[in-house]
């Protein structure tokens, strides 16, 4: 099985810190690794802070925290080979690198498998960056790698100025998914796209949730690719999607999603057949997927 | 009583504007620098320097010229890793031993080279490195793994670029690194009609999972012991005695071991490695690099940090102003965020700590002006020399800002010779190309001002570079930017005292004169007598470092 990776950019401030930590609070027992590039004053939160050594950080519930320098390849490789091996592995990107270059590297590493390329944008001063003679073009081209974009401090500004924001992207990327992120509070599913669905804020979303989850099940054998193509679909709102299907070829397919980046693989063990989507709450909107495949609502 | 040791010389050309040259073969007697505890105890006649007291004449180089020993500003220790790998590049080239490596003009002669290395292996597994290879002077052809897997198919086979940039495999590293297969999509790694890889990895995205298969060991950046001293004999062979490492990591034990290597006693250069700031936060990296600066010898000197903002020129990775790319290629790009910059350039001015800056692009050097300017209105710091490494594209209003701001540049006077025609066509087109590396320029706005090889990136040779910035001619043999040249006497400063002074070290090297280090580089023929077509043909005979005596001839 391959060790999944999530690359996590976006420029200086854009609070990518902050969403680190949110994550390794709720990683509830799943044992991930998070590598940044140097440490920063405080990569992470003290109180979750075990031990603190030369190039690693030990967090409490088995995550750790390492730097990889100037050599990212050294340390994917590295990690790659542990035993036993880390759940996940979030690269935590330097402000001016490009995500997409960083996914070539993953790409390369027979171990890794790419789960998503979430940027982190600060709400209230993404445009106004985008505009900037020096790093403008940087910040374009981090949006552009992005399967997801995430933005941050939305509590900053208005709903107007959150509307310019959405239809900015919309019209640059109009692939990209999007979602806001206050303090970092985003769900370990949506960012590292794992999740079953056993957990309990999939199968019943919290009354006040952001998030909201359809489950598909297909009773027919169908083309996995074509579907999953279709589903990132900006117009249904998936943000994440996984589970099972039956392909023509009669195989079982592992589909997932993380915003428009679909991936298709042809795993031994399967769980349960079916497809768990996940999106904000409101834009999620399956029905016409419901519908072609005759699926029941 | 310390031994005194005068030598003669034909002709001593000092470098110091009191005393610039002394000779006296006119009445028969030769020049003479006497030469105490290492350092100089004075230069001039015999009859002037006999007053120290007593002394041995040492006249070994009584028909030979001598110069304050070259001070190389921008190299990299790894040239000397390198030679352990097969050259392959277009023009001939001084291995550490003296040999000449006749360049290569086709790929099948690359391929024969190969050959007759890997025949010289005895485990047919064993991996095989190249370097220096450049497709652009092959009318851009491109190398592939089938034409290394003439060189063999059971050992991996890895060839750099000369740019560092790109690196072409054979099929059996490609196998060993997991890429041969179809279905990859990278723009990083391109396909060949079957689908598969051909070989050719371009960036270091792609080339640092392939390069420990093809023994390119991941810390490129770094000279092994045996590098560094076979880096050394290049520069006795070159007339260097003071030259810089610009990029080192310099962890711990990569320290320990600069420090042993450099202080055995017949180690024959004074080594100044910056810390590459890659890697830290702001507040560490002051931290190490004062640490560091604790631990300086008389033969490496530590205590200096390197910024990379921008990228290659020649890889259109360097950040450009306005039109940017002549041939339309997208801005390059950022290896620092510009708070990240000004964060380092304030915290070292605070701490009295030297930074050089890689700056390409000319967007690259405005950065850095802009982000200098408010951090020495925070921490004054009179002489701080923060110097622009590269700085190639500047133009004159950024030489003057410079100038203003108390910067240093080291221009690249070697670019121009070896990509310069390049650079005219394809990369920044006429105008910028005329005006790359402008030394003539950077003189007239008061910046000191150095030049550099970059080595290994172009080959370490002051003398050659030296000739680049007098002559401005491409490897097409066209001057190109005449105006930009500079005199023969301004670019022995260059290479002498211009870049001591870009290291702080220009009261300890660079000229020769009383109390400065015993340090010469001693030539056959007096570079200011020859036709300056003919300054980079000089015999370099060897040097003397710290007043002991290194014999090219003798390593």
């Amino acid at each position: 099985m391959s060790l999944p990776v999530t690359v996590l950019g976006g420029y200086l401030g854009a609070g990518k810190t902050t969403l680190v930590n949110q994550m390794l609070r709720q990683a509830n027992g799943a044992r991930i690794c998070v590598l940044v590039n140097e440490f920063g004053a405080l990569p992470i939160d003290e109180d979750l802070i075990e031990a603190t050594g030369d190039d690693l950080i030990s967090i409490a519930g088995g995550c750790i925290c390492c730097s990889f320098g100037s050599d990212l390849s050294a340390a994917l490789t590295r990690l790659a080979g542990l035993s036993p091996q880390p759940d996940h592995i979030v690269i935590e990107a330097s402000g001016v690198a490009l995500p997409g270059s960083i996914a070539i590297t993953i790409g390369l590493v027979e171990e890794l498998s790419l789960r998503g390329i979430m940027v982190l944008a600060d709400a209230s001063s993404i445009q106004k960056m985008a505009q900037d003679t020096y790093i403008g073009d940087t910040i374009e081209r981090q949006l552009s790698d992005a399967d997801m974009v995430i933005f941050s401090k939305t509590d900053l500004i208005s709903n107007d100025c959150l509307n310019n924001l959405t239809k900015w992207l919309n019209l640059h990327w109009p692939n990209t998914s999007h979602l806001e992120a206050i303090q970092g509070r985003v769900l370990n599913s949506i960012l590292l796209g794992e999740f079953s669905r056993n957990e309990p804020h999939i199968a019943r979303p919290h009354a006040d949730a952001q998030y909201s989850s359809v489950a598909l099940t297909f009773d027919a054998p169908l083309d996995a690719e074509a579907l999953a193509q279709e589903l990132t679909c900006p117009s249904f709102g998936v943000l994440r999607a996984k589970g099972f299907v039956q392909d023509l070829s009669g195989r079982m397919a592992l589909v997932q999603i993380a915003g428009r980046r679909a991936e298709v693989s042809w795993p031994e063990h399967r769980e349960h057949v079916g497809l768990i989507c996940i999106g904000v709450r409101d834009h999620l909107d399956l029905r016409e997927i419901q519908q072609k495949y005759k699926l029941q609502i | 009583m310390p031994t005194t040791t005068i030598f003669a010389a034909k002709k001593i050309l000092t470098m110091n504007p009191s005393r610039p040259v002394t000779s006296h073969v006119a009445s028969h007697e030769a020049s003479h620098v006497a030469v105490r505890e290492g350092r100089i105890l004075g230069v001039g006649t015999l009859r002037e320097l006999e007053n120290w007291g007593e002394y041995t004449l040492d006249d070994r180089f009584a028909d030979k010229i001598l110069m304050p020993g070259f001070v190389e500003g921008h190299a990299h220790t790894m040239e000397g890793s390198l030679w352990s790998k097969t050259y392959c590049g277009w023009f001939d080239r001084m291995d550490p031993d003296g040999k000449i490596w006749p360049g290569l003009k086709s790929i099948d002669a690359v391929v024969a080279r190969l050959r007759e290395a890997s025949a010289k292996l005895a485990d047919p597994q064993a991996p095989l490195a190249g370097w220096q290879l450049d497709p652009i002077y092959m009318n851009n052809e491109r190398v592939t793994r089938h034409d290394l897997d003439r060189v063999s198919t059971t050992r991996p086979i890895g060839v750099l670029h000369a740019s560092g940039h790109i690196m072409n495999v054979n099929s059996k590293a490609l196998e060993l690194a997991g890429l041969l297969k179809p279905g990859l999509n990278s723009p990083a790694i391109p396909l060949g009609e079957d689908g598969l890889p051909t070989g050719e990895l371009k960036g270091p995205e792609v080339m640092t999972p392939v390069g420990p298969f093809v023994d390119f060991e991941r810390s490129l950046l770094d000279a092994d012991e045996d590098g560094l001293r076979r880096f050394a004999k290049l520069c006795v062979r070159t007339g260097t005695t003071t030259i810089t490492d610009l990029a080192a990591r310099l962890e711990p034990e990569g320290v320990e071991m600069m420090l042993r290597v450099t202080g055995e006693p017949d180690y024959p250069a004074r080594v100044v490695p910056l810390k590459f700031f890659m890697g830290h936060t702001p507040e560490e990296l002051i931290k190490i690099v004062a640490d560091l600066k604790t631990r300086s010898t008389d033969r490496l000197r530590l205590g200096r940090i390197k910024i990379v903002a921008d990228g290659s020129i020649q890889g259109f990775s360097a950040r450009m102003r306005w039109p940017g790319y002549h041939n339309g290629a997208p801005n390059g790009l950022w290896y620092i965020a510009p708070e990240h910059l000004s964060e380092i350039y304030h915290r070292a001015l605070e701490a009295g700590i030297q930074v050089h800056t890689h700056t390409n692009g000319d967007q690259a050097t405005q950065l850095a002006l802009e982000k200098l300017a408010p951090a020495l209105m925070a921490h004054p710091q009179p002489d701080h020399r923060f110097t622009l490494q590269h700085c190639q594209l500047a133009d004159r209003a950024q030489f003057m800002q410079a100038a203003k701001l108390g910067m240093c540049v080291n221009l690249f006077a070697n670019h121009h010779y070896y990509w310069g025609d390049e650079h005219y066509r394809l990369t920044v087109g006429p105008e910028r190309a005329l005006r790359m590396n402008a030394c003539r320029t950077a003189l007239e706005s008061g910046v000191p001002m150095a030049i550099h090889s970059d080595a290994p990136v172009t080959p370490l040779g002051p003398l050659f570079t030296a000739w680049c910035a007098v002559t401005r001619q491409t490897a097409s043999g066209r001057i190109q930017g005449q105006e930009e040249r500079i005199s023969v006497g301004e670019a022995l400063y260059a290479i002498t005292m211009g870049a001591a002074y870009t290291l702080h070290l220009d009261g300890e090297v660079g000229s020769i004169e009383v109390g400065k280090q015993a340090d010469f580089a001693v030539l056959e023929e007096d570079p200011t007598a020859c036709d300056p077509q003919e300054l980079k043909d000089i015999p370099v005979w060897g040097t003397v470092q710290g007043g002991r005596v290194f014999a090219a001839s003798e390593l």
